[in-house]
């Protein structure tokens, strides 16, 4: 059994620990909201926070991960509240949706660590995480918008 | 000469006649959803709609949710006549049932960008008809006059203070007959549809709790991964999985129609002992297919005359007599569907039904297929539709079920079988390549007076609809070329079926994107040839087809035609597609051979609209479609193996290569035309178009990257 902490709790886990940490949480802890897309950190779908930084869950194995936290896109807020989700649902940003846990979990690592991006740090930040539906416009206003939401406490 | 939309939409019903399908007002439920209706909700019997006595109100949507807001536009329809909110009700996928036929297309399935075309009229009758019933379930009650009542946010009044829930009448109403005629509002009235509505799935969207096939958990559920032929219709031979059995977690190893199958309690556990089976495979006939022979094949498939899909006048006879002729071939290669979401499914066996949950276009042949393989009626396997994390046609197949119903058989458990991006990329149906020849005469005037095509690529629709081929020239694969718009007196558009050795499949917007990229290049080439403005040479020729014109200058006039920022170039293009009418500017500018492209400006008139918000999404999302497949997108075999595996060998439009869109849409009374879909044709012709001006290169072929045109 191993252990490590998911959204702020310590969880159990008999999976292996070589098992990508995706997988941990898809299958053996029944957390969904993680996508698998590519399992070869190409597309972004599987992103979730190591300690605050955003990292490609398919390529992390559970050995790695013991004694850090980690965030995924359940972990963001209870309700929907935080500003990220806030601004994508304010412009209706997704369509499929496949994409979107992975972009938001790209998204709030970025106004982490600056909240006043310019549209070449939303460049950098959100460029792993591909989205197939072409919702890259939205993203970015959003993004801007998040920021905005942020700033004035909401 | 009239060809808008009418030739594609007779097309389609033809289609649909040859399909057996028919128009079908939703009322006459299939035993088993009937069941589902009344016993789950004490509601109505209308197809479209449960109503609980705690006033839940639940639209169920026929038409699978992929990104194209379909749950929202059709719940709009609904509450429309039914007066609720949209956002009041809930929406729940509907089964498999009659009901559900398309009746653009002939079965239940989700494609063509037809769900608001034929969901317009049917959905607001059902809440017609459904709030009739319940209006006159209040009437009786009060025993009062039903044309006393009125309707109004998920409740009956009698304007004198009383009030029943249509949560209340709900059980009274289920009792009445369904009325037969019932009066629509006219557009005038509408309070939901043609508003900018937010989407109902959204929410679910942004913390992760929207359920994909991919997300599915069952009680007892097992996961396979399954090892697929390396060649394009490659067969097993024989497989050793002595090794892969002793893993841990591994339930069992099984031959299924797809492939070797390792099923295990874990996902990662089924993918790491597929690592260790030992598989023979016989490459079958295409063992020594690649992309040369393809292309070499539809080259000489090319010899062969097409049939006619369109012959005004005598094109070859006005090519001998014009000025000046222009021939030219374009090529466009095999393209993959990539989804981010990759196949899926989840089976649930038992001796007497299955249940299926799958992220489907088609639930009628998922269905289908599904029953053969667990040795079922398919009125005994139920189908589950998920929400789909990507469709574009790819989930019209159904080749990503039968495994899973077969590894449920075998275990005796639901399985789940995930495909992983490597086998998603190398076992798609490939968007059709084409190989188009063309010639073009002016008069010594400039003015175009012969249009010759000749279109050459395999059909999609040969292998899925056979039946409509043997009666017509493919509709699918004429799209775009057929419908020429431009006001010219000799024209020629005719189409050879040559197949490749590929399965291809329809891909979002399917032969419009093709057709629309060699017919919207060329007319740019005719307009350089005749010294005109390729804006004002295409205006000139559609003084008979307004609803192109309007688009056209729409998106000149924003896109700011003719006066690009210093260093920019811009290339334009026309389209009609699925009843829509587009027109795009594109601007670009071309650094030392290095292309950028800044801005795309799109107007469209697309009818009257359920909800602009979603045309708009569809609109940019379709443009970013249609530019990654315009700069790189290109499905290449070698020794009859697809070589691209993942994203990093087959591109898509990331965010820092996205450009600025700029969507206008056009008010229109027009009927409705489907939206999911065209905006990805009008790429490639403009960016192609802006190259030329940029460069005086002309790119005749896809992707850009490939050419020797510029470097991206």
């Amino acid at each position: 059994m191993l252990k490590l902490n998911v959204n702020g709790q310590t969880v159990d886990t008999d999976a292996t620990p070589d098992t990508p940490l995706l997988w941990v949480l898809r299958d053996h802890l029944g957390m969904t909201g993680t996508k698998f897309g590519c399992g070869a950190a190409l597309c972004g779908a599987c992103t979730v926070h190591l300690d605050g930084e955003p990292v490609r869950s398919c390529q992390l194995p559970l050995e790695a991960v013991a004694g850090r936290k980690v965030t995924t896109i359940e972990g963001v807020s209870p309700d929907r509240s935080h500003p990220v989700q806030q601004a994508w649902m304010e412009l209706d940003v997704p369509q499929c949706g496949y994409c979107q846990s992975g972009q938001i979990m790209s998204a709030t690592a970025l106004l982490a660590r600056n909240p006043s991006p310019s549209d070449a740090d939303i460049d950098a930040a959100m460029s792993g995480n591909l989205c197939r539906c072409g919702t890259y416009p939205r993203i970015r206003s959003a993004i801007h918008r998040a920021a905005e939401l942020m700033k004035s406490g909401q | 000469m009239n060809q808008d939309t009418s030739l594609s939409r007779r097309d389609l019903l033809k289609a649909s006649a040859l399909l057996g399908g028919g128009l079908m007002l939703g009322l006459t439920l299939p035993q088993r959803a009937t069941a589902a209706a009344l016993g789950k909700a004490g509601g109505q019997p209308v197809a479209w709609l449960r109503i609980a006595p705690d006033n839940t109100i639940t639209v169920l949507v026929d038409r699978s949710e992929m990104g194209q807001g379909v749950y929202t536009a059709m719940t709009q329809l609904l509450a429309e006549e039914l007066e609720v909110e949209p956002a009041a009700v809930c929406v729940t996928a509907a089964p498999v049932g009659d009901a559900y036929i398309n009746a653009l297309l002939g079965g239940q399935l989700t494609g063509g960008s037809t769900s608001v075309r034929d969901g317009w009229e049917k959905l607001r009758r059902a809440g017609a008809q459904a709030r009739t019933m319940l209006v006159q379930a209040a009437a009786n009650h009060w025993s009062l006059p039903a044309a006393s009542l009125y309707a109004n946010g998920g409740a009956v009044y009698d304007g004198r203070g009383h009030r029943l829930t249509y949560g209340e009448l709900a059980e009274a109403a289920a009792k009445l007959p369904v009325p037969k005629d019932v009066e629509l509002k006219p557009a005038s009235a509408f309070k939901t549809v043609g508003k900018p509505h937010k989407r109902v799935d959204t929410g679910i969207k942004v913390d992760g709790t929207a359920v994909y096939g991919i997300d599915v958990k069952l009680p007892g559920m097992l996961h396979a991964s399954i090892e697929q032929p390396p060649t394009v219709g490659g067969k097993l031979k024989s497989f050793d999985a002595t090794a892969a059995e002793k893993l841990p977690g591994v339930h069992k190893v099984v031959a299924t129609s797809s492939g070797v199958a390792v099923i295990a309690d874990h996902y990662w556990q089924a993918r790491k002992a597929r690592s260790a089976l030992k598989v023979t495979w016989d490459a079958g006939a295409n063992a020594t297919l690649d992309s040369a022979k393809v292309a070499a094949t539809l080259k000489s498939g090319a010899a062969t005359a097409g049939k006619a899909a369109r012959h005004d006048g005598d094109a070859t006879a006005a090519l001998g007599k014009a000025a000046k002729v222009l021939r030219a071939t374009y090529n466009l290669p095999l393209l993959a569907h990539a989804t981010l979401e990759p196949q899926n499914c989840t089976a649930d066996v038992k001796a007497d039904r299955c249940d299926l949950y799958a992220p489907t276009q088609f639930q009628a042949l998922a269905q289908g297929v599904a029953a053969q393989a667990a040795g079922l009626a398919p009125a005994q396997v139920e189908v589950h539709t998920t929400y789909l994390g990507g469709g574009f046609g790819r989930r019209l197949e159904v080749d990503f079920i039968p495994a899973a119903v077969e590894c449920s058989k075998a275990v005796g458990r639901p399985v789940k079988v995930i495909w992983t991006r490597e086998d998603d990329m190398t076992h798609d149906t490939y968007r059709p390549a084409f190989h188009d020849e063309i010639a073009g005469g002016l008069d010594a005037d400039g003015r175009i007076v012969a249009w010759h095509m000749h279109i050459t690529a395999p059909s999609v629709t040969a292998r899925m609809f056979p039946g409509i081929v043997a009666q017509m020239v493919d509709p699918f694969a004429i799209e775009a070329a057929a419908s020429y718009p431009y006001d010219v007196p000799n024209v020629h558009v005719d189409y050879h079926q040559q197949e490749v050795g590929v399965d291809v499949g329809y891909n979002r917007s399917v032969s419009h994107a093709p057709n629309c990229f060699v017919v919207e290049s060329f007319m740019d080439e005719l307009a350089h040839a005749a010294g005109k403005d390729p804006y004002e040479f295409r205006h000139g020729l559609l003084a008979r087809q307004p609803r192109y014109r309007h688009v056209l200058e729409e998106a000149a006039r924003l896109g700011n035609w003719g006066k690009a920022p210093k260093g920019r170039f811009q290339g334009i293009s026309l389209m009609e597609g699925y009843g829509s009418y587009l027109a795009l500017v594109a601007e670009v500018s071309v650094d030392r051979g290095h292309l950028k492209v800044h801005k795309l400006t799109c107007a469209v008139d697309c009818g009257q609209m359920v909800n602009p918000n979603i045309v708009a999404q569809q609109v940019e999302g379709g443009i970013v479609f249609g530019l990654s497949a315009a700069l790189w997108g290109e499905i290449t075999l070698t020794g009859g193996a697809v070589q691209q595996k993942n994203f990093d060998t087959y591109r898509l439009v990331r965010m820092n290569e996205s450009p600025e869109i700029v969507v206008h849409l056009v008010e229109s009374t027009e009927a409705p035309g489907g939206m999911g879909e065209p905006s990805v044709a009008m790429v490639a012709p403009a960016l192609g178009n802006a190259i030329f001006a940029a460069t005086k290169k002309r790119v005749r072929a896809l992707p850009i990257a490939k050419q020797q045109v510029v470097k991206i």
